[in-house]
């Protein structure tokens, strides 16, 4: 029985949280929320590639440190934590993931060395409107994909596509015309995109069903960005709670304080719980991860909108100005629980997924 | 992140599997005379065989065990319609305390028969003017030659009706700050001067007591630690109740999924509501939190360390949780939901019981409230409350009715 990282995955998590502390402060983050212009952060970016992160879970094969996905979830808790702009989770948790459980020989040779060595930013491409996924208009002919998704996160940036289209995923190289979209998170730049570009089958699978096939694998690994944020936040408001006095006294000695974050810290236990029990579905690929990746998707969404928006409450006046950090973590709050679908269309897949157990 | 045995445990839990699987028949096949008659058979069976204190030392009757080996049994156990709960607070708080407390003709005289469940032991701490102020305890000893005097009041004493002996926290001096004032001692609960009455529950039941002292005489013989110094005592005792694995059980989110099948609500069942799904989903995560903070105790036991502050969210959870699925439940019944008779209730009234067993939950073990502030206090170290009872002697506080 051992329902924790091991001493190798907390070794290689804390050497994590010390390479971020120094590479990825909040300057990094803000540098990029304040400039228009700067989509992500080059340097940090490299920096994570020369560590071999990007190529963390991808076997030494293609290139990769072939570690295991549960390393790779030790590494995505830390870059929630530090809340860092730059396109891994696109990268890595989508069309990493996609070209691993779909890609042929041909694909994965082709592409997995290069995401590795950090050459090569991804984005996965489903959304075309407003609410879940529907009815999808993005069509194949001839070889020829063509449609317009949005958003997509590092649309602009990206150099290689997962593109869901109406009859399944397909693999797109180079750039696409991308317009910048406002969002509620400008430290993770998302785009409007449209394809006119020639496209490569990626996988046999039905369009949502292979899309929903990556998500799973994606909702896990989102969790634990999610729980490194939530955690992030607990503490921001407890270190708060105890500089700041009103009253003659510490807030964080008064019971509506008190209350309220130790309700932060039973929802980040849920959810931590939840996620370590996703990292094993994950890892050994179970049976049990369409409904294990959905309970810690839900789970870590709660816990990170919670977190974020307490802890802004907690800090009083000061937590919503521009100046102060706490705005940092409910803006990515927001996007880590739209980015591969909202709660509520991972409740009615969790569900769903009991239903089908139940009924068996 | 893996859910299997090490070989070690593995074999253990195959070992229990057997005996269980064989002695649970032969428990079942024979007759007993009641619930409480079983409950001490299967009890001295277990005994017999280490397994009913695998924690404690064997020369004192135990498993000679680890931690994580009292979770497998207890796991395996589980599986199987022996569940009796008479002994859980007397072995798993008093009786250590008595063992880490007495001299060793009292440990000798006491530890054997309740390990083989022959006698049933109390915790007689909380009282009227101390529930979460546990310290605030009014009940008081006096000195009289060798024995002490005792007049007071105790209360929510779980199954003092059924019980034999007892450990109670008293006062015995009231010059000095509340928690430097107190004494543990053991007692018969037949003594003289005690009287025992049971306490109607708004959910019906009566599982617990209160204990009225008239001039109960203990002997000074009986005292455990020195006088005056009662709350580390106590804090033994309730140490003693973290190592709990607790289970839930009862109206939880497969209940309810159960039920919303055959609810009707609207133009179908219950279960294709999108509204009642997503609040399923939500009883389903934390269910599912709860399930798995208890592995990442289990693995902290099984490492030999002591479980995190993770294990302090339980109570909070499922209490909480239990009132809202149960209430839930009801109102999907709409009117019929007022039903509470098992024969006409669906899942024989389980979740309108659940309805009135929640507030009590709620309160019990700890309020949600004191569990919170444990929480911010003990975990995220955050300030204590303002105290104005920490440096007054005791007789000086200001008390309410």
């Amino acid at each position: 029985m051992n329902f924790d990282y091991s001493d190798d995955q907390k070794m290689l998590k804390d050497e994590a949280r010390r390479f971020l502390a120094a590479r990825c402060d909040v300057a990094v983050v803000r540098g990029v929320l304040d400039h228009d212009d700067r989509h992500y952060d080059e340097a940090l970016w490299r920096a994570v590639a020369e560590q071999g992160w990007l190529g963390a879970a991808i076997p030494e094969e293609h290139g990769g440190l072939g570690l295991g996905h549960v390393e790779l979830c030790g590494l995505a808790e830390e870059l929630g934590r530090a809340c860092a702009p730059i396109p891994f989770a696109s990268t890595v948790y989508f069309v990493a993931e996609a070209l691993m459980l779909f890609g042929s020989d041909a694909q994965k040779a082709a592409w997995l060395p290069r995401i590795a060595a950090g050459e090569v930013i991804g984005a996965f491409a489903t959304s075309e409107g407003p609410g879940p996924i529907g009815a999808i208009r993005t069509r194949v002919v001839d070889g020829r994909l063509t449609g317009t998704k949005i958003p997509v996160t590092d649309g602009n940036i990206a150099d290689l596509f997962v593109v869901l289209a109406e009859d399944g995923l397909y693999l797109v190289e180079g750039r696409a015309e991308a317009q910048v979209l406002q969002t509620l998170d400008p430290t993770r730049p998302a785009a409007r995109v449209t394809f006119d570009h020639a496209a490569e089958r990626l996988g046999d699978e039905d369009g949502v069903a292979a899309m929903q096939a990556v998500l799973d694998r994606a909702a896990v690994l989102l969790a634990f960005e999610q729980l490194g944020g939530a955690d992030k936040c607990l503490e921001m408001a407890k270190g708060y709670a105890l500089d700041r006095y009103a009253f003659g006294r510490q807030i964080g000695g008064y019971q509506a304080i008190k209350h309220k974050l130790a309700d932060i810290y039973v929802k980040n236990e849920v959810a931590r719980s939840n996620a370590y029990y996703g990292a094993w579905a994950l890892n050994t690929s179970a049976a049990e991860l369409p409904l294990a990746a959905a309970t810690a998707r839900v789970a870590a969404s709660e816990a990170f909108w919670f977190a974020s928006k307490e802890n802004i409450q907690t800090h009083g006046g000061i937590g919503f100005t521009w100046e102060a950090d706490p705005q940092l973590y409910y803006r990515r709050s927001r996007q880590l629980s739209l980015v591969a679908g909202a709660p509520a269309t991972w409740k009615e897949r969790l569900v769903g997924q009991l239903e089908t157990r139940n009924a068996a | 992140m893996d859910f299997n045995d090490t070989p070690e445990e593995a074999a253990y839990r195959a070992a229990a599997r057997d005996w269980l699987a064989a002695n649970v028949a032969e428990h079942k096949a024979a007759s007993h005379a009641d619930d409480m008659a079983a409950a001490r058979a299967w009890q001295a069976r277990k005994a017999a065989a280490g397994y009913a204190q695998i924690t404690w030392p064997k020369e004192w009757g135990g498993g000679g065990g680890t931690p994580i080996q009292s979770v497998i049994f207890g796991q395996e156990e589980a599986k199987h319609p022996v569940q009796y709960g008479y002994f859980t607070i007397g072995l798993g708080m008093c009786v250590p305390t008595v063992m880490a407390f007495a001299d060793d003709a009292t440990k000798q005289r006491f530890v054997g028969p309740a390990l083989r469940g022959e006698e049933i032991w109390s915790q007689l701490f909380s009282e009227p003017a101390g529930g979460s102020d546990v310290a605030a305890i009014r009940t008081r000893a006096v000195r009289d030659g060798d024995d002490w005097v005792v007049n007071g009041q105790k209360v929510w004493t779980s199954g003092a009706h059924y019980s034999d002996y007892g450990i109670v926290l008293v006062r015995t001096n009231t010059d000095v700050p509340k928690h430097k004032g107190l004494t543990m001692f053991w007692l018969d609960l037949r003594s003289p001067g005690v009287e025992i009455r049971p306490i109607h529950q708004m959910s019906g039941g009566s599982n617990f007591n209160e204990v009225y002292f008239t001039d109960v005489r203990i002997p000074d013989a009986q005292r455990l630690g020195r006088v005056d110094d009662g709350w580390k005592v106590a804090l033994v005792t309730l140490m003693n109740e973290r190592l709990a694995v607790g289970g839930g059980g009862g109206a939880g989110p497969k209940e309810i999924l159960k039920l919303a099948r055959e609810v009707d609500a609207g133009e179908g069942k219950l279960l294709h509501d999108p509204a009642f799904r997503q609040k399923l989903a939500d009883w389903w995560v934390q269910a599912e939190g709860l399930r798995n903070t208890r592995m990442r105790t289990i693995t902290a036991l099984s490492r030999g360390q002591t479980p995190g502050p993770e294990s302090s969210i339980g109570k909070v959870i499922a209490a909480n949780q239990l009132q809202d699925i149960g209430n839930s439940a009801v109102e999907a019944m709409d009117q019929y939901g007022i039903i509470a008779d098992p024969a006409l209730a669906p899942l024989k009234g389980l979740f309108q019981s659940a309805t009135l067993n929640a507030p009590g939950l709620r309160i019990a073990g700890g309020t949600d409230e004191i569990l919170k502030n444990i929480i911010a206090e003990r975990v995220l170290g955050l300030p204590g409350e303002i105290r104005t009872d920490k440096d007054a002697a005791f007789k000086d506080l200001a008390v309410g009715r």
